[in-house]
């Protein structure tokens, strides 16, 4: 057996060493704080595995090339936080809808607007899910460490070209300027899964014509002699703009039914502790860190306390939650934001535990004693 | 705070520019090579240059869940702004490094405080201000013993500029030296 690459990596770069390791050949973006190295690594790495990077002139730009790019059959990402990922909103629901598969990193900051360029928050959560208008599907998921920012991009990438959905990898500052040590696994203990394509050229031209049994479109690459349209508009089989009620509302259910039907295989949560709790902390991302160190040590101390931390966040692991709402007293949403993810936990509780609240807005991370006193009081 | 410990809460402070993030990833990768858990970090500003930043680094044999210094059993300070204007926690035994040029802490409490000569150093013996932060590495790791002094040496070559090895490898040794010569002091 090989000894596996150890790495001392920051986020980051873990970020971006998984979209190779997925397949991502084709990086376009605007640099900017906290997500920059992101752009960086990939201008240095991608050029050594045959890829191409371009930095474009905007972030409106740079995920329109990365749709581009993805059009003729090549994985590609973007990278971004709040000021430029809110620029990037329409096209995310062009990608939805046209079913394009990319990845979106959002390395979130403080904001609104430009806010704290350098300080951590968790404020796009809702951005990420109802960022661009319209019913659309989209798939969310944030990583709590380094290792799992490697395995977690990879995973977004194989999602993404299953089910033609744009995945947007929700990091923060916290995880995306961390240095820890990774282990990189082999080539062989890591499942990379490539988009699906029709063998039957005349089929081909009917690109969303989709294959029974199926919910993903099956879509030749643009460039290798199969004509079909592609567009924003409501479209037929062959990607042409129809008003058709009976084909709108077809589609409309199709795309939102990739998620809900496959939320087994998309949905991932972590517990810990959860068996006997009598209260459970709910937290996310880097702020699930401090909410981890609160509960192992009220543990330690005897506190009936569990840890539930979704790391696909939308859709939110909803069945494994609303089994936990209904055999605790307190269920505690630690985060960075106002109030974001307590809306969709208060949602799934539906008034059958307190739903309690810490959300920091300052720009600072977390501290662990915060959420222990939050904790203390929960327990009565 | 003692030599060979199996914890440590570190935490690095200067204006931006001058490499401290950067001393406290080199220790940090030189612990990861030695076979520790850590987590690295840092804050600054939104300018580039001149603004402060601070590092905060902690080196564990166990997983490290909660990955800022709360409190910090190590602190350097390269400037009298950054030292200044520092809010964190400090541990009862913790050592403090300052620059010689900077003044001691009117009231340290129970932390040590060692002076040393870390930009004129950089700045005189090596002959470039910008390895100050080499110079910094060498004297820590002689200081609190993190990591063997090959794999110190091979960490500092990961991650300096192409071309610069040479000199950055002389800013390690005189730091070093600085280092061993400040332990006796430190750690009578």
């Amino acid at each position: 057996m090989t000894e596996r690459r150890r790495m001392l990596l920051q986020g980051n770069e873990a970020v971006v060493e998984g979209a190779l390791a997925a397949g991502m050949r084709f990086f376009a973006g605007y640099p900017i704080t906290p997500s920059t190295e992101i752009a960086e690594r990939c201008a240095l790495r991608l050029p050594q595995v045959g890829g191409r990077f371009i930095q474009m002139e905007d972030e409106l730009a740079g995920i329109a090339a990365v749709i581009g790019a993805s059009v003729v059959g090549v994985k590609a990402m973007t990278a971004t936080s709040g000021p430029g990922f809110s620029l990037m909103q329409e096209n995310i629901g062009y990608a939805a809808l046209a079913e394009i598969p990319c990845v979106i990193v959002d390395v979130q900051r403080a904001g609104p607007s430009t806010g704290l360029p350098t300080s951590p928050s968790q404020g796009d959560y809702m951005q990420a899910r109802w960022g661009t208008h319209g019913d659309h599907p989209v798939i969310v998921i944030s990583p709590s460490s380094v290792q799992e920012a490697y395995i977690e991009t990879i995973r977004s990438f194989n999602l993404s070209e299953r089910l033609r959905v744009p995945v947007i990898l929700l990091m923060d500052e916290i995880i995306g300027h961390l240095y820890e040590g990774i282990e990189l696994p082999d080539a062989d203990e890591v499942e990379i899964l490539d988009r699906l394509t029709k063998d039957d050229p005349r089929q081909a031209e009917l690109p969303y014509d989709i294959v029974p049994g199926e919910l993903a479109p099956r879509m030749t690459p643009f460039g290798q002699g199969v004509f079909y349209n592609i567009t924003g508009l409501i479209h037929d089989d062959r990607g042409f703009p129809t008003s058709s009620p009976e084909i709108a509302d077809r589609q409309c259910r199709r795309i939102m039914k990739k998620i809900d039907l496959n939320s087994g295989q998309i949905g991932r949560y972590e517990e810990l502790y959860m068996e006997d709790a009598g209260v459970c902390v709910v937290s996310f991302g880097g702020a699930a860190r401090s909410a981890q160190a609160a509960v192992e040590a009220a543990h330690r101390d005897g506190y009936r306390v569990g840890f539930f931390r979704p790391v696909t966040v939308w859709p939110f692991p909803e069945e494994a939650f609303y089994e936990i709402c209904g055999r605790v007293s307190d269920v505690i949403v630690a985060e960075l934001n106002y109030g974001q993810m307590k809306l969709e936990a208060e949602r799934i509780a539906a008034g059958r535990c307190r739903v309690r609240h810490i959300g920091k807005v300052d720009g600072t991370i977390l501290g662990p004693e915060e959420i222990y006193k939050e904790i203390q009081e929960a327990a009565g | 705070m003692k030599q060979k410990q199996k914890r440590y809460e570190m935490c690095f402070t200067g204006s931006g520019g001058q490499g401290v993030i950067l001393c406290s990833t080199i220790l940090a990768e030189a612990a990861f090579l030695a076979g520790k858990m850590v987590a690295q970090s840092q804050s600054y500003g939104p300018q580039a240059r001149g603004g402060l930043c601070r590092a905060e680094l902690i080196i564990d044999e166990e997983r490290i869940i909660y990955p800022k210094v709360t409190s910090a059993g190590f602190l350097l300070a390269l400037t009298q702004a950054s030292l200044d204007r520092l809010r964190i926690g400090m541990a009862e035994d913790a050592l403090i490094i300052i620059d010689s040029s900077m003044h001691e802490p009117d009231d340290p409490g129970s932390c040590s405080v060692a002076a040393l000569p870390i930009l004129q150093t950089a700045s005189e013996t090596v002959g470039k201000i910008m390895t100050a932060n080499i110079v910094a590495v060498g004297a820590v790791n002689a200081l609190l013993g993190i990591a063997p002094d090959d794999l110190l040496e091979q960490a500092v070559l990961m991650r300096v500029p192409r071309g610069t090895e040479q000199v950055n490898l002389l800013a390690l040794n005189e730091g070093r030296k600085m280092g061993a010569a400040a332990h006796s002091m430190i750690y009578p």
